[in-house]
C-alpha cells in the first residue's frame, strides 16, 4: 500500500507538525514499508476469530467514586509555558 | 412553509458524581481555575485511568431508562484532536462498542403522544473550559482544566423531529428523565446540559435527507428554539434561490442571534478513533442489567399518565405535578394519607405551594409545610373557612408549626353557631340602619357590606355561608 506525500501532508497537518520536503518524501516511503509489513498478516484466514483490540484478558476494572486532593495549582502550573491568573495561558483561540 | 424540516439532538449531560471519570480530582462546579486538576486529568505522560464506578452506573442507568439495547461489551476510544481545552489531545469517548443503542423517548406534544429513537447513548470525558479575556488586542486565551475529565453522557437521537414543538418536548422529556433517575442535576446555567441541533431542510413529500447543518454553542432550550427558527429561515432563503446548503458546523452567537460557520475545523471529522488501551473493557452481564433496571423509578411519562388515570386529575395538572419528582412525590405523599380528594390536594400544590417555593425561592424537599401538616390543614379547613385557611398556610411557613396549633393559639375555629350569630347580626344592623334600610329596598350590593362589618368584628371567623342566610331572612321580611 502507498502512502503519498499528499497524505504525508495530511497526516502532518493532523499533528499540527511541520515538515520539509525531503522529509514528507522519507516518512512517506518508511510508512508504505510499514503498512506493507503489516499487510503481512492479510496472508492468515481470520474469517472464524473475532476482533481483538486488548492484549490482556482483565476486563470491568473500576475505582469507586472517592475524591482525592488534587495537585497543587502552583506545581501544575509551573509545567506550562505561560500562565496568567491561575489559568493555563494559550495562543489566542479565535471561535 | 413549503419545506419539511428534520432535526436530529444531540445532548450532553454532566453525570453527578463527586469525582472525575478517571481521577479522584473533585467534579465541583465554580471553584478557582485549575484547582481540580491532577496529571492523570491533565494528560501528563505516564498515568494510568481508572474508569470511576459511579459513573459508568449512572451511563448503564441512563441508557435502560431511554430504553436502548445494552452491550454486552463495551469499551472505550481515543478521538483525537487539537484543541486548548483538551489536554490529552484525544478524548476518551466511545465509538465502536456504546454503552446503550436503538432506544427510545416518548415526548407528548399538545396532547398528542410521539417516539424519538435513540441511535445511541455513551459514555466519554468533558473537555476543560476556555476564557477569552475581553480586554482588546489580548493575543492570549486563558484555560481552566477543573472540568477537564468530568463525566459526560452523551444521548444521540436519529434526525425525527419535525417541528420546534417537537424538539422542546424532547428536551424537556430528556431532562426529566435525567433528573428522575438522578444522574445528573441538569443545570443549564453550570452548563451541565447542553444540546446540538442537526438541522435540514427538503421538499414536502420528499424523502431524501438535505444536506446537514449542525449547531453547536447552544447553553439554553432558549437558544436552541431560537437557532431553529433561524436556520429554517437561512436554509429555506438558500432553496429558494436554487442555492446548495453547505453541509457544516455552525456556532451559535447569542448574543447577536445568528448562527456563525465554524472556521479553521475542515478536517476536524478525522478523529482516527482506536480502542483506549490504558483502559480494559467491560462486558455487562444481565444480572447487572436487571439490578440497575430495578433502581429506576417510575418514569415522568407514566407518572403524567398513572396520575390523571388513578387519581382523576386533569391532564394539565398531572403534567405540572410530574414535571419535578420531589414534587410528584410530596403530592402522592399526600394523597395516601389523605380522605380528601387527590383534585383538592392538587389544587393546593399547583396554586399555594408552587407559588411559595417561587416566592421564597426554595424547592419542595425544604419546604416548611411537610405532606402531613398539608393534609391536617386541608382536613381543619371546614371549621375555619376558606379563606382563613390560606392565612393559616402562611403562617405555617412562617412558624414551622401545625395547622392545629395555630388555630388554637389564635383562636381561628370559625364561628358557625347560630345564635351566636345572630347576636352580632343584630348588632350590625343596628349601626348600619341605612344599609340594612338599602338591602330591604333592593339594592343587593349592600349585603357585602353588611357581611364585610360582621366579618371585621368577627375577626374573619364567621362562617360566611351561614350569615349569609341569617342577613337574607332578617332583611326580607319586616324587621322582627
Ligand atoms: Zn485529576
Amino acid at each position: 500500500m502507498d502512502i503519498s506525500v499528499k497524505e504525508i501532508e495530511h497526516i502532518a497537518n493532523l499533528s499540527r507538525i511541520t515538515l520539509a520536503v525531503d522529509e514528507k518524501n522519507i516518512f512517506a516511503k518508511q510508512l508504505t514499508n510499514i503498512l506493507d509489513y503489516i499487510e503481512k498478516l492479510n496472508e492468515l484466514d481470520t474469517d472464524d476469530v473475532q476482533p481483538m483490540a486488548y492484549a490482556t484478558s482483565l476486563k470491568n476494572v473500576f475505582r469507586e467514586d472517592e475524591l482525592k486532593s488534587s495537585f497543587s495549582r502552583q506545581e501544575i502550573l509551573e509545567l506550562s509555558p505561560s500562565s496568567a491568573n491561575g489559568f493555563f495561558k494559550v495562543p489566542k483561540v479565535i471561535e | 412553509m413549503k419545506y419539511e424540516v428534520v432535526m436530529g439532538l444531540e445532548t450532553h449531560a454532566e453525570l453527578d458524581t463527586k469525582s472525575k471519570l478517571f481521577c479522584g480530582c473533585s467534579t465541583k462546579f465554580g471553584s478557582e481555575p485549575n484547582t481540580q486538576t491532577c496529571p492523570i486529568c491533565l494528560g501528563l505522560p505516564g498515568v494510568l485511568p481508572v474508569m470511576n464506578k459511579k459513573a459508568f452506573e449512572h451511563s448503564l442507568k441512563a441508557a435502560l431508562a431511554l430504553h436502548c439495547e445494552i452491550s454486552k461489551f463495551t469499551n472505550f476510544d481515543r478521538k483525537s484532536y487539537y484543541y486548548p481545552d483538551l489536554p490529552k489531545n484525544y478524548q476518551t469517548s466511545q465509538n465502536y462498542f456504546n454503552i446503550g443503542n436503538n432506544g427510545y423517548v416518548d415526548i407528548v406534544v399538545k396532547g398528542k403522544e410521539k417516539r424519538i429513537d435513540i441511535h445511541n447513548v455513551h459514555l466519554e470525558e468533558e473537555a476543560g473550559k476556555l476564557v477569552h479575556p475581553e480586554t482588546t488586542g489580548a493575543n492570549y486565551s486563558l484555560v481552566d482544566f477543573n472540568r477537564a475529565g468530568v463525566p459526560l453522557l452523551e444521548v444521540v437521537t436519529q434526525p425525527d423531529m419535525r417541528s420546534v414543538d417537537e424538539v422542546e418536548s424532547y428536551m424537556q422529556t430528556l431532562r426529566n428523565i435525567l433528573l428522575y433517575i438522578g444522574v445528573s442535576d441538569c443545570k443549564m446555567q453550570e452548563g451541565s446540559l447542553r444540546f446540538e441541533v442537526s438541522i435540514s431542510l427538503r421538499e414536502k413529500g420528499s424523502n431524501i435527507l438535505g444536506n446537514r447543518v449542525e449547531i453547536k454553542n447552544l447553553n439554553s432550550m432558549k437558544a436552541v428554539l431560537k437557532v431553529i427558527a433561524y436556520e429554517i429561515s437561512r436554509q429555506g432563503s438558500l432553496l429558494d434561490k436554487g442555492e446548495d446548503v453547505l453541509m457544516e458546523t455552525r456556532l451559535w452567537d447569542d448574543v447577536d442571534s445568528v448562527s456563525r460557520r465554524m472556521r479553521s475545523k475542515e478536517e476536524a471529522h478525522d478523529y482516527r478513533y482506536f480502542p483506549e488501551p490504558d483502559l480494559v473493557p467491560v462486558w455487562i452481564d444481565q444480572g447487572w442489567i436487571d439490578e440497575t433496571q430495578a433502581t429506576i423509578p417510575e418514569l415522568p411519562v407514566d407518572r403524567h399518565r398513572r396520575f390523571v388515570n388513578e387519581y382523576t386529575i386533569s391532564d394539565y395538572d398531572a403534567g405540572v405535578l410530574t414535571e419535578d419528582k420531589p414534587l410528584a412525590d410530596y403530592f402522592e405523599e399526600c394523597v395516601k394519607m389523605s380522605q380528601d380528594s387527590p383534585k383538592e390536594l392538587s389544587n393546593w400544590i399547583i396554586n399555594d405551594v408552587l407559588r411559595e417555593l417561587n416566592e421564597r425561592k426554595t424547592n419542595v424537599q425544604d419546604f416548611a409545610i411537610s405532606p402531613e401538616m398539608l393534609v391536617e390543614l386541608i382536613k381543619i379547613k371546614p371549621t375555619i373557612g376558606s379563606s382563613i385557611a390560606k392565612d393559616v398556610f402562611i403562617e405555617m411557613i412562617n412558624t414551622g408549626k401545625t395547622a392545629t396549633s395555630i388555630v388554637k393559639e389564635k383562636d381561628l375555629t370559625q364561628m358557625d353557631d347560630v345564635s351566636e350569630l345572630d347576636d352580632v347580626v343584630t348588632k350590625v344592623i343596628e349601626e348600619n340602619s341605612k344599609a340594612a334600610e338599602d338591602y330591604r329596598l333592593g339594592k343587593k350590593s349592600a349585603l357585602a357590606f353588611l357581611i364585610g362589618q360582621t366579618m371585621k368584628i368577627t375577626k374573619g371567623k364567621a362562617n360566611p355561608k351561614i350569615l349569609t342566610e341569617i342577613f337574607k331572612e332578617r332583611l326580607s321580611a319586616d324587621p322582627k
